[in-house]
């Protein structure tokens, strides 16, 4: 058995493929309007889509990501094997919700804004380990998000210039074992790193140093350089968390910021948006991904990307209790060609 | 990791925005005034119709609290309040926003769980401490007037 490097997976290698056999992703309006507006699949005209409840909302948007998805692959929920689905909110219900008229296998995950990389990964273990395919889907929802971690939506209080705003959105990418771009290449598992940040408010700086590390790791364990990537994404560390991760990378000597480029960032018009520093959540990423990223790299766009989700693993209860927030990163290594 | 917290935090530092306080103060100070100005023109109003300066205060609490639960009912009051800051929050509209926005917003968890037990969240240690306050006042008032 040839020993794998510490927490990178090879999906991808002479004798195995894995790849996204397909992928969608569904939005709210406000992300409808943003500068990427015309790459989803799917934007809801209200924040309700319908429902009596920004749960149910919530669900029902996932639901479409990964309908979409399955559609856009010409397969159905009977072809697939497992199901990985992530969210936000207590108990990571919305997931459990949308799953439940799935009939399929389910495996929730959290891993707060990191988890589409985190289900990405793990669909593409289980698709490599069971010659399946497998949904990874994260979504959430700027009004379910607000009343769990903030303040009621019609409360007049006043967000930080570090604050971020929860996207309204999800993304579903369904793996599978077919030679075809884009191809999962390699993962980077991370490590839970506290850099002591306590401000609910800046989850930009108490993500940044998860994902330094994260990345750094990648380089190291695959013998790469930020050079050897056409795009670098993170998500979602926002104005504040990118621009402590780039310093963090010119301090040690390797310049990521030719090829980085931030999914918060990218999401929103923060000229325009009223969003402070970029856009956050587990739907930020996912959508980004699957409605920009992806198709990017299956047509050629992009050669070879590192996709790494951060996440804040804070709750309420910690921070109030006066706790730092840890933070986390996986990257997940995507490419046009079989490396 | 090769960095360690304090290094960590000196950049972190650098990179946080904060608040523009030449644009957000006059803001907060002209929309506060002006929420007081709205309270003065109804203390003057129903003086004018007959009630003595006490009842006319009264009335006028009573007008602010209905206008400003008016309003974020429909979802103008925090529209308003993101560019006033405390000019909205300070005064009485402030207190009725902080009572009926949780109201409206749990209302999906039914009238007993939601609506009527997360009405106060935010507002209840307004109350708490307020009524502390007011005690401890009451007790140096008392005490000093024995002395006076």
């Amino acid at each position: 058995m040839t020993q794998g490097k510490k927490g990178t997976i090879t999906l991808t290698d002479n004798e195995n493929t894995v790849s996204v056999h397909s992928y969608a992703a569904a939005v709210g309006k406000m992300e409808g309007d943003g500068p990427l507006g015309s790459y989803f699949d799917y934007v809801s005209k209200g924040a309700q889509l319908g429902e009596p409840t920004w749960e149910k909302s919530e669900s029902k948007l996932q639901k479409y990501a990964f309908d979409m998805a399955l559609r856009k692959g010409q397969l159905t929920r009977e072809d697939v094997s497992f199901y990985f689905a992530g969210d936000l909110l207590n108990q990571c219900t919305v997931s459990a919700y949308s799953a439940r008229e799935s009939n399929i296998p389910y495996l929730g995950q959290y891993g707060a804004c990191s988890t589409m990389a985190q289900t990405l990964a793990m669909a593409g273990v289980f698709s490599r380990g069971n010659n399946s395919y497998c949904a990874a889907i994260t979504s959430s929802h700027f009004c379910s998000a607000e009343r769990q971690f903030r303040f009621p939506i019609n409360y007049g209080g006043v967000r930080p210039p570090t604050a971020q705003w929860t996207a309204t959105a999800a993304g579903c990418c369904i793996t599978g074992t077919e030679d075809k771009s884009p191809y999962l290449s390699k993962a980077t598992i991370g490590i839970v790193r506290d850099m002591g940040e306590k401000d609910a408010n800046n989850m930009g700086a108490a993500m940044a140093g998860a994902a330094y590390d994260s990345l750094s790791r990648h380089f190291d364990n695959t013998n790469t350089t930020p050079s050897d990537y056409d795009g670098i994404f993170t998500g979602d560390l926002g104005q504040v968390g990118s621009d402590i991760l780039k310093e963090l990378f010119i301090k040690e000597g390797r310049d990521i910021s030719m090829v980085h480029n931030d999914c918060g960032l990218m999401l929103y018009d923060r000229n325009e948006q009223d969003v402070h520093a970029g856009g956050s959540g587990c739907g930020c990423s996912a959508s980004v991904l699957c409605g920009y990223i992806l198709p990017g790299v299956e047509s050629g766009k992009f050669k070879r990307i590192l996709f790494a989700a951060t996440g804040a693993l804070m709750s309420t209860t910690f921070v109030q209790q006066g706790e730092s927030i840890p933070g986390i990163s996986h990257v997940v290594e995507i490419t046009h060609e079989r490396i | 990791m090769n960095i360690t917290k304090k290094e960590y935090k000196t950049i972190a530092k650098k990179h946080e925005g904060t608040s523009k306080l030449y644009i957000t103060l006059p803001k907060t100070f002209l929309i506060g005034g002006f929420i007081c100005c709205i309270g003065q023109f109804f203390i003057n109003l129903y003086s004018y119709l007959g009630l003595d300066i006490e009842k006319s205060g009264i009335m006028t609490t009573v007008t602010l609290v209905f206008l400003s639960a008016l309003l974020t009912g429909l979802g103008l009051y925090e529209r308003i309040a993101k560019h006033a800051g405390a000019g909205t929050l300070v005064p009485v509209t402030g207190f009725a926003n902080a009572v009926v926005s949780p109201a409206m917003e749990f209302k999906s968890e039914g009238l007993i769980l939601g609506t009527a037990a997360k009405m106060f969240v935010i507002a209840g240690p307004v109350i708490v401490y307020g009524i502390l306050a007011a005690f401890i006042y009451g007790i140096i008032y008392y005490i000093t007037g024995l002395f006076m």
